[in-house]
């Protein structure tokens, strides 16, 4: 009897430890994989988050079948339009394991910013991202300042302020 | 007897631990598709939803619970 309290316990124990994700958190360094640029709808030059030191980042994760993104990129760009001159960057990130459903939606939303294809999810997992979309603000050094979860139209003040203090700041 | 019993049991277990695994936000793409929703249809979906929910009389995620006929 002993053992099988054992046996449930281990499996019980095992589930908690493969639900618990640590994710990136505020304070942590900013992880670089090399990734591909999206560069004429297709699969262009390799580049590394690492090249954007220096800049103020915001890196987005984003996906075509992700409800919220559709209200984020168009933001996005604004807020990228607004700030790129004083050293602010959007990076996206598109985790589409098809490339055509990635197109298809910037077809709809077209944006400016540079986006890094990574249909394999090898840098969301690295992240751990906890949903879709998550974005992460990254400073010069290439430290997280901030990680924002989920996105929604009044979420721009709040992201713009942050931007805007963190210039000011410098 | 009781070994060999105790023995299976234990691999059974952890035999079946190999199903249960964590999927990612970034891997809910399948998850995504039409074609893997319960109903496909976003306006049936929603509209099963309130009926189901008002007659449910108790306040869930994705409606507010009504008197039962569904019309609130």
């Amino acid at each position: 009897m002993k053992i099988l309290v054992y046996v449930l316990l281990i499996t019980l124990l095992s589930f908690s430890v493969a639900l618990k994700v640590h994710s990136a958190e505020k304070g942590d360094e900013a992880i670089s994989i090399p990734l591909k640029l999206l560069e004429n709808n297709k699969p262009g030059k390799t580049v590394d988050l690492n090249q954007y030191q220096g800049k103020l980042v915001y890196l987005d994760f984003w996906a075509s079948w992700c409800g919220p993104c559709r209200k984020s990129l168009p933001i996005l760009n604004e807020i990228r339009s607004q700030y790129s001159s004083q050293g602010f960057e959007v990076i996206a990130v598109n985790i589409d394991e098809k490339l055509a459903d990635a197109l298809r939606f910037l077809d709809k939303y077209p944006v400016d910013y540079p986006i890094f294809l990574d249909p394999k999810g090898k840098l969301p997992k690295a992240y751990k991202v906890p949903g879709m979309p998550t974005a992460y603000l990254i400073d010069e050094k290439g430290t997280i300042i901030y990680k924002h979860v989920g996105f929604k139209t009044k979420d721009r003040k709040k992201i713009e302020k942050l931007i805007s203090e963190h210039i000011a700041k410098r | 007897m009781n070994v060999i019993l105790k023995l299976s049991i234990l691999l059974m277990s952890l035999y079946s631990l190999s199903a249960c695994t964590f999927v990612g936000a970034w891997e809910k793409g399948s998850l995504a598709r039409t074609e893997m929703a319960f109903i496909p249809d976003p306006m049936e979906q929603r509209m099963s939803d309130h009926i189901y929910f008002s007659k449910e009389a108790s306040s869930s995620g994705s409606a507010v619970s009504g008197g039962g006929c569904g019309c609130n």
